[in-house]
This record gives structure tokens, C-alpha cells and sequence, in this order.
């Protein structure tokens, strides 16, 4: 162990670097300390070098949780590498602790052999014990196996920042930035594009500019000049990526995104409506911003009004799209029923959290599948779409308003808390390349009957306006033809029929599966959907680089499947299905295609690992892992 | 452009080719037929209207319409039709619900339409009952109320619906009776030419569940005096010969009904209404039996609505970002080339 001071000796010298296929940096401290800003900082200078990543904000439940303590500490880890990233890494290399109890939650999750470079000038008696530590974490051997790195951030930060004359607490709201100069040493990133963003955005306080960039200069400084034996410097090379424009994006920002374009290519207003809840309130905030871009948006009382808004938005002849997690989509249901009845589009999101009931609001699940697919009260098909990454947000984002408009259906998609506030390089699209799908309101009164359908088995979409198409629908069975109140027996078969068919229809209008990778056939199929796709990805990857018959089969339609899925399917002799859930698509699969899938489940509120379904792969092959 | 040239219209043509599925004597057909000499009057353009109910006996309304309608699910007419202003502000929307639709169930939704001002036309009406499931009190069922869900009588007490509507900032509020044709279609009328959301109470018996609730004040031989039709700008005064009025009591904020032929009670301490005035409507809310039940606009006091609001803002913002352009938004603030 190395304890860096103020008085510090420095050396002259320039270290060799190790280089790294990929490595797993976790940054974490008080919620008050800066953390998420200096993991979004880092992402960016780590892009910039060409390296591929993925990153997974962790911020306390809390509001505001006293300083110090361990359930106020926030994190932000950053997968980054020379290769193709598919998570954001099983266990932190490094871990960057600038208080005790950063380091208390956190520890759990490192390896031995990781390094953690700590504030040891947070580590006061009180600090201590306000992070539950009996004793001093650094001398009483619960380090020992680490590579510790010591360091005063705290001294070293305000001794860098007094020439700026901001007070010792502003000045101490630096060390976030210098902890980040001192990893852009350790991987050597550059620190130009943090400099330029500080400037930018304290342009109004440049003082807050200067003294952050001071900070950021002399971690870096301290990285490249002091005498630290173990201070480890790496180097983590350009992957391999398609040439192109970039920018990173989250799951919430891709959702945005790719609603706005949704509506843009259908030609159609977007009315937003929904209610606040977590993880899904920030695609209502992204939206709320984009006002200039046809977008209404409007925070309902509940998500019982937000869905009714949103379809009587979709009847009045926009899409109406409405969002919420888990227990708000429970609230919405009715209204879902309604817009299956009156077969108007209508498109919801889900941004799963774990459940039931309140469960656990901040942490990831996939246990919605069975909601969104059978979820209803009586026959009530509808679309389900899945996002398998945080940029596929944006791809079935607007194919949900796609599916919507052109089937006269509501459209679920799922999401989950994880895809939501992960973040990943987006080759950033040109959206003018796809071609738009624009929507046709029937206007001719002619011949007109409300529950007519095309060959499709879809009704003419009709706006309130529209002269001589003055007509009644609602959530009482319709006419098969007229849409006036119904009681006829037979007329009930055949809607209910119409309604089933309809959705079925919409296989149609889809891709065929495709397998992600590996063959179309062989020994065993791991078949996942939503943001299980990393892990799953990248556990294939490694067990095809081993020689095994293994291939990735990632579902974005949930429903309808893809017409070509059964077949694909049963082209294999082991199906796996990893979930985090108790086993629903498996189910589904087993049912539809009667083929013998075993389920791989995990309801930590976690993300799967990628040894978990590695584990899982050679287990099912019977070979040892 | 020039405006349609739209031919006078008839009651009739806003009938629609549906049978008519109240029971015989419902309230519901007098309103009805008072809804479609409304629309007559205003000359409504039946592509541009649209009515939008929730469930029950009173939300069946729209079928019977010859506009655009529909007709959703219990208690989120009012949410529906938000949503509807939201997507078009140029559509005139109605809104059609009974107590238990709008106070029970919906209550929420009504309360948020009224207090946003979403620019609707309400039509609450009140039977005191659950008609569509057959005979349970409601929340404006008085105590006492027997029901099959309440057969030793009900114990909660009512909600008035104008009070919980004035409580909630609603800028317009109106009571009228189904059986009174020449009085409620002004008041719709009325309702109709407010901008912003207008909650109409409309007393109507149900003939089957709740035969002769109102009769205390609706039945021909006492609804001179137990009645008081508002009329902004004119005194408040009731009665067969109009010799009755309502004064502030002495000492006290509160409403007292006197005689004019009562020693002591002179004209000038008749209270005139002034339908601007919130106080007041509330005042005139409160006025049960026996003291006269008050019908007409009670309060209409214009404000900015919602959904022209809600426009106004996206303009703002349009106008200040310049022509949309989503590309150029993807790649604003930090982005990276890769070569390949
Ligand atoms: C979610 C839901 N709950 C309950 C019902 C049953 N229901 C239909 S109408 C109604 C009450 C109707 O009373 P009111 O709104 O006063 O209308 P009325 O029939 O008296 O005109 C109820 C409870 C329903 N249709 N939907
Ligand atoms: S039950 Fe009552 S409210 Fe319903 S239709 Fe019959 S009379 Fe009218
Ligand atoms: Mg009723």
C-alpha cells in the first residue's frame, strides 16, 4: 500500500503501459459528489478514443440521503475495450471510492486482484463510522488482496483549486474532477474534450470552470509525475467498429428519439401523456423538451388518464403514446381493452422494474411479459415489441408507431429499468436513409362502415372533422360492419375472431427471426429478449471461440412471433431461455411451438452476468465450463 | 377561405338511425331531446362535434347522436376527451356521464378537467342512482337512500356536484332540469358558448331505480317556490308571483329566502346575481330543500384553457428552436468519427 500525500515525492518518469482487451472502471462516492457527471465525462474521452463501451448509472433510491452514508452513495461503471462490448462487465477492475462508504457498497463486488484507488482523506474517524466501518477499512486487513491506492483527493484537489478563491467547500466539490484526471492518466485518455465541455457548460461561472479543470489537470499531473508504485497505467486500444458518426445514448433517449421519428415518418402529431413514475419519468422529461418537434406532451393525474389521453389523442387522429412502469401499465389496462375494442392505434411503454407491487422501483426486471402478452381481461391480443439495447430503444420505438398506425392497434413495448439508463455508442442513423411510412385517413364517405377491413383485416383510421364520416364507436361489442351496439352471438365470434386474426396478421409486417449469431441449427440455442442481450451476446461469443455448436437468437417481436420461429427453433436439440423473471417466454415458446426449452431465471434485480448464462450454456451441453 | 355555408337545421337531424334503448319515461329522452334542439339552435357542424361518455345508462348518449361519438369506459370520459383537445383544439367536444360515472369512479378526471379548463362541454346527469347496474345509490344518493346495496338506506353522505366543481376551479357552472325544454337548452347554450370546461348538472329522474327523487322541487304544483332560476344581472327572486327573494342573512355570510310581502323586506336587499361572482355560486350551490334548488348559470367566468394554452407553449418553443430538424438534433452536443 502506497499512501500519496501532499508532501509527495515526484519522479520523472514515464511508466510502460499494460495493454487491456477491455477492463470495467466503477466510479462511486456520496450522491453529492459529482459521480454521474464525471462517468458521463469519462464515457465521452473513452469514445473519443475509439474504444467500444457500455455504461450503467447506479443512483441511490434516496432523494437526498445524509452525506456519507450508504445508502446516499451513487456509482456509475463504464465497460470499455479494444473489442466489442456487450455489458457493463461482471465485476469492477477498478473501483474509485471517494468516501468510506462508496467503498463499503461496492466492496462486495470487486474481485481480488482489483484495483481501488480511495480519498484517504475522507477516511476520518467520523467518515468511518458514519459508513458502518468498525475500524479503519485500510489497516485492518479487509483490503488485503487489493491493489489500494491511497491517495489524499481531498488535500490534493483544494491545494490545486486555492489559487481560484472560491471558498474550501467549493473547492472540495472538485475531486470528482480530479479523481477523473488521475483514470484519463491511468488510461490514457485525453482530457481536451473535458476541458472544452467544462468551459461550456459553466460558461455563466467560468471560476467553477477554472477550478475544475485545475483539479482535472492536477490528478492527471499526479498520475503521470508522482512515485507510485503501484499506481497502474493501461492502455485499451480502438475495437473494432463500423466507421461513422457517434455520440452515446441511453435507453430513455433513445425512446425519444425514436417516438419523435415514429410520428414524423407516419406524419402525424404526438400526443404524450403519461405519469410520473420510476424508472420510466425520464422519457416524459426528453419529450417534454422536444415540444419544438410536433410532440405534445401531458402529465396526466394517473396513468389511468394518461392512457385514456393518449387514445382519445390516437382517435382524434394523432398517436397517442403513453408510458409507465410495471403498476402504472396495471392501471392502464382497461383502457388498453378499450383500444383493442375500438381498434384504434395506440402505443405504451414499459419500462419493467421489479415487482410485484411497489417491488423494487430503481432495480431491473423483466417480469412483464406475461402482462403484456395475455394481460387483459377477456380475448385481448395486441402487439408486444422488445428493446434488446439501449440504441434498439430507438429502432422499435418507431416501429411501435409503425405497427400502431398501419394495424390499428395498440402496440406494447418493453423496456426495463436497466436498457433505460444504460448508455452505449450510437452510430448515429440518417434518419432521412428510411423510407417513412405515412398514414392515410379515410375521407371518402362514400361506402363508408366503420368496422370494415381490408384484406389486412384492419378498419380505415377516420379523424373527427372529417365531413360525412360522422360515426359512433366505443368498448360495448360493435357491429362487424356498422360498429353499432352488438349483442349478436355471432357477431361477437367473428369480432373476437377479427380482433385475434388481426394481430396474428401482423406477423406478416415483421421481420423474420434471424439468429444474432452462430448457425441456424446445431447443438444449442440461447434465446433471449430485452436487455438480457449483452450478457447472452457476449456469453455465445466465448463459448463459439471455445468450438461449441452454440447460437444467439434475440426476439424484438414477442407478439406476434416471427412467422419463421418454430422452425428455427427446432432446428436445435437444447433451447435456453436466460430471463430475469421466473421463466415467461420460455413458457410462451413452450406453448406456441411445443419444443422442450428450459429456462434460465434471475430476479436479483440485477442483470444477468456473463458467466451466469455461460454457466447455464455448458451445463445444458453437458461439456465443463 | 370561406365558411361552410351550413343549411338551418332541425332537431332531427341530429338523431341517429339507433333505437332509443331508455326505458319508457327515463329522464334521459327529455335531455336528449333538449341536447338536439341545442345543437339545432347553435346550427353545430356534426363533423367538427364530438361526444365522448363514459358508462352507464346516461353514457349511452352518444349512439343517439348524429356526430362523432364515443363512448370509452366507466368514469374517463373526461380524460378521453382531453386527450381528444389535446390531438385537435378546433373540435367541439362534449362530454356525457352520470353521478356514478363523473363522481364515483371519475370523480378524479372531473375534478382535473375543471381545474386544467380543458375547453369541454359536461353534461353530469344526476339520478341520485346507479341506473346501468340496476338500482345501487350513488354518491349523490341522499342518507337514507334504500338500494339493493344499501337496503337498511345509505349512511355516507353526498357530494354536491356544483360545490365539488367550484372547489375545483371550474369557471363555468350550471344546474338544469331534463322535464324543463325551454329552459335547458339556453343553459346548454350557455355551457356551449363558454370557452373552457362548462359543467352542466342536469337533475334527471330515473323513472325505474329512483322514480321521484326530486319531485320536492320538480313536480309542477311547488316548483315556483322551490325552485330559483338565475339570471345574471337580475334580482333573485322566486315564487309563483315572484314576491319571494334571497337576501344575505343578517350577521352572517349566508344566504336567507324571505317574502317581499314580510314586514321589513324591501327590494333592495334582494340579492342580484352576478355570475362572476365565486362566492356567490357557492352560496347558490349550497341552497337545498327548502330552500329553493337553484337552476341556471350559477357561475361564468371565463379563463385561459388548457389546450390552448398547451398550443400556445409548443409555439413558443417552435418559434424559438427554428424549423424542427431531428437529425440535426441527434448530433448536436458531443459526438466522434470513428474510421473504421
Ligand atoms: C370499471 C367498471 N366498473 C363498474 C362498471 C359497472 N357500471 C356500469 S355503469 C355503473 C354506474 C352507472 O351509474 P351512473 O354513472 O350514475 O349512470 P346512470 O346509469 O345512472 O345513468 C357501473 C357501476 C363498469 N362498467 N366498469
Ligand atoms: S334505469 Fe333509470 S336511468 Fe337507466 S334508462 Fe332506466 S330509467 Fe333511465
Ligand atoms: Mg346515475
Amino acid at each position: 500500500m502506497v499512501s500519496v500525500g501532499a508532501g509527495v515525492e515526484i519522479a520523472e518518469e514515464t511508466r510502460s503501459r499494460t495493454s487491456l482487451e477491455s477492463v470495467v472502471v466503477r466510479f462511486a462516492g456520496d450522491s453529492g459528489d459529482g459521480i454521474q457527471v464525471v462517468g458521463g465525462r469519462f464515457t465521452l474521452a473513452t469514445a473519443i478514443g475509439g474504444s467500444d463501451l457500455a455504461t450503467f448509472p447506479d443512483f441511490p433510491a434516496e432523494i437526498r440521503a445524509p452525506t456519507g452514508t450508504t445508502f446516499g452513495v451513487s456509482a456509475f461503471q463504464i465497460n470499455f475495450g479494444a473489442r466489442r462490448i456487450r455489458t457493463i462487465g461482471d465485476a469492477p477492475d477498478v473501483l474509485v471510492a471517494l468516501n468510506p462508504a462508496a467503498l463499503k457498497v461496492n466492496l462486495a463486488d470487486l474481485p481480488r486482484g482489483a484495483t481501488i484507488i480511495l480519498d484517504g482523506g475522507s477516511f476520518k474517524e467520523r467518515d468511518l463510522k458514519k459508513a458502518g466501518f468498525a475500524g479503519d477499512p485500510r489497516h485492518d486487513g479487509t483490503l488485503a488482496g487489493y491493489r489500494v491506492v491511497d491517495i489524499d483527493i481531498s488535500d490534493l484537489t483544494k491545494k490545486a483549486t486555492a489559487s481560484t478563491g472560491l471558498s474550501s467547500r467549493e473547492q472540495l466539490r472538485c475531486k470528482n474532477f480530479w479523481s477523473l484526471g488521475l483514470v484519463l492518466w491511468m488510461f490514457d485518455r485525453p482530457r481536451e474534450p473535458i476541458l472544452a465541455w467544462l468551459k461550456q457548460r459553466f460558461a455563466k461561472q467560468p471560476e467553477v470552470a477554472e477550478a475544475n479543470s485545475l483539479a482535472l489537470n492536477a490528478g492527471h499531473a499526479l498520475g503521470e509525475t508522482a512515485e507510485l508504485g503501484p499506481l497502474p497505467a493501461f492502455k485499451v486500444g480502438p475495437a473494432p467498429i463500423e466507421a461513422g458518426l457517434y455520440r452515446t445514448v441511453t435507453g430513455h433517449e433513445a425512446l425519444a428519439f425514436g417516438l419523435v421519428d415514429g410520428a414524423r415518418k407516419a406524419g402525424l402529431r404526438m400526443v404524450f401523456c403519461s405519469y410520473p413514475i420510476t424508472p420510466a419519468s425520464a422519457l416524459l422529461h426528453h419529450l417534454a423538451g422536444m415540444k419544438a418537434f410536433g410532440v405534445t406532451t401531458f402529465q396526466a393525474e394517473d396513468e389511468i388518464a394518461a392512457a385514456c389521453a393518449a387514445l382519445g389523442a390516437s382517435y382524434a387522429g394523432s398517436i397517442g403514446v403513453t408510458s409507465s412502469s410495471g403498476p402504472g401499465i396495471a392501471l392502464k389496462t382497461e383502457t388498453i381493452g378499450l383500444a383493442i375494442g375500438a381498434e384504434l392505434p395506440l402505443v405504451v411503454v414499459n419500462s419493467q422494474r421489479a415487482g410485484p407491487s411497489t417491488g423494487m422501483p430503481t432495480k431491473t426486471e423483466q417480469s412483464d411479459l406475461y402482462q403484456a402478452v395475455f394481460g387483459r381481461n377477456a380475448d385481448s391480443p395486441l402487439v408486444v415489441l422488445a428493446a434488446a439495447t439501449p440504441a434498439d430503444c430507438f429502432v422499435m420505438a418507431r416501429e411501435a408507431i409503425r405497427l400502431a398506425v398501419h394495424h390499428m392497434t395498440p402496440v406494447m413495448l418493453l423496456t426495463d429499468g436497466f436498457l433505460a439508463n444504460a448508455s452505449e455508442p450510437w452510430l448515429i442513423p440518417d434518419l432521412d436513409a428510411t423510407p417513412a411510412f405515412p398514414v392515410r385517413f379515410r375521407a371518402e364517405p362514400e361506402g363508408y362502415q366503420p368496422f370494415a377491413r381490408d384484406g389486412r383485416g384492419v378498419r380505415d383510421w377516420v379523424k373527427p372533422g372529417t365531413p360525412g364520416l360522422e360515426h359512433r364507436i366505443g368498448g360495448i361489442e360493435r357491429d362487424a360492419l356498422s360498429g353499432n351496439i352488438s349483442y349478436d352471438p355471432a357477431n361477437h365470434q367473428r369480432m373476437t375472431e377479427a380482433r385475434w386474426d388481426k394481430v396474428l396478421a401482423v406477423a406478416d409486417d415483421i421481420p423474420e427471426q434471424e439468429v444474432e449469431q452462430g448457425e441456424t441449427s446445431g447443438r444449442l440455442a440461447v434465446v433471449g429478449w430485452g436487455s438480457t442481450y449483452g450478457p447472452i451476446a457476449r456469453a455465445v461469443t466465448t463459448l463459439r471461440d471455445r468450438g461449441q455448436s452454440v447460437s444467439h437468437i434475440h426476439l424484438r417481436h414477442l407478439w406476434p412471433l416471427p412467422r419463421n420461429l418454430g422452425e428455427l427453433l427446432r432446428g436445435f436439440e437444447h433451447i435456453l431461455v436466460p430471463e430475469m423473471n421466473k421463466g415467461q417466454l420460455v413458457t410462451i415458446l413452450r406453448n406456441e411451438y411445443l419444443v422442450p426449452a428450459q429456462s434460465l431465471s434471475k430476479v436479483t434485480g440485477k442483470p444477468f452476468t456473463i458467466h451466469e448464462v455461460e454457466d447455464a450454456m455448458t451445463a445444458a451441453l453437458g461439456i465443463s465450463s | 377561405m370561406n365558411a361552410p355555408v351550413l343549411k338551418p337545421r332541425q332537431p332531427k337531424d341530429y338523431a341517429t338511425d339507433q333505437e332509443v334503448r331508455w326505458c319508457p319515461g327515463c329522464g334521459d329522452y327529455a335531455i336528449l331531446k333538449a341536447v338536439q334542439r341545442t345543437l339545432a339552435d347553435i346550427a353545430a357542424d356534426p363533423a367538427r362535434t364530438v361526444f365522448v361518455s363514459g358508462i352507464g345508462c346516461a353514457a349511452r348518449f352518444p349512439y343517439y347522436i348524429e356526430t362523432y361519438g364515443f363512448h370509452t369506459i366507466h368514469g374517463r370520459a373526461p380524460a378521453v376527451a382531453t386527450g381528444i383537445k389535446l390531438a385537435n383544439p378546433e373540435l367541439d367536444v362534449w362530454v356525457v356521464g352520470g353521478d356514478g360515472d363523473m363522481l364515483s369512479i371519475g370523480g378524479n378526471h372531473l375534478m382535473h378537467a375543471l381545474r386544467r379548463n380543458v375547453d369541454l362541454t359536461i353534461l353530469l346527469f344526476n339520478n341520485e342512482i346507479y341506473g346501468l347496474t340496476k338500482g345501487q345509490y350513488s354518491p349523490t344518493s341522499r342518507i337514507g337512500t334504500r338500494s339493493p346495496s344499501t337496503p337498511g338506506g345509505s349512511i355516507d353522505r353526498p357530494v354536491s356536484a356544483l360545490r365539488l366543481a367550484l372547489g375545483a376551479g371550474a369557471r363555468f357552472v350550471a344546474r338544469g332540469i331534463d322535464t324543463q325544454q325551454k329552459v335547458l337548452p339556453d343553459i346548454l347554450k350557455r355551457a356551449h358558448a363558454h370557452k373552457g370546461t362548462a359543467l352542466v348538472e342536469i337533475i334527471q329522474n330515473c323513472i325505474v331505480y329512483n322514480d321521484g327523487a326530486f319531485a320536492g322541487f320538480t313536480d309542477r304544483a311547488v316548483e315556483a317556490d322551490a325552485q330559483i332560476h338565475v339570471e345574471h344581472g337580475a334580482p333573485l327572486l322566486f315564487g309563483k308571483d315572484r314576491r319571494k327573494g334571497l337576501r344575505l342573512a343578517a350577521g352572517g355570510l349566508a344566504i336567507e329566502a324571505v317574502s317581499l310581502d314580510e314586514e321589513g323586506v324591501e327590494e333592495g336587499q334582494i340579492l342580484i346575481h352576478d355570475q362572476t361572482n365565486a362566492m356567490l355560486a357557492t352560496l347558490l350551490a349550497m341552497l337545498e330543500p327548502p330552500m329553493p334548488v337553484a337552476v341556471g348559470v350559477l357561475f361564468d367566468s371565463p379563463a385561459p384553457t388548457y389546450d390552448a394554452a398547451v398550443r400556445a407553449q409548443e409555439e413558443t418553443e417552435r418559434a424559438r428552436a427554428g424549423t424542427p430538424d431531428l437529425n440535426a438534433l441527434l448530433r448536436r452536443g458531443p459526438t466522434w468519427t470513428m474510421p473504421g
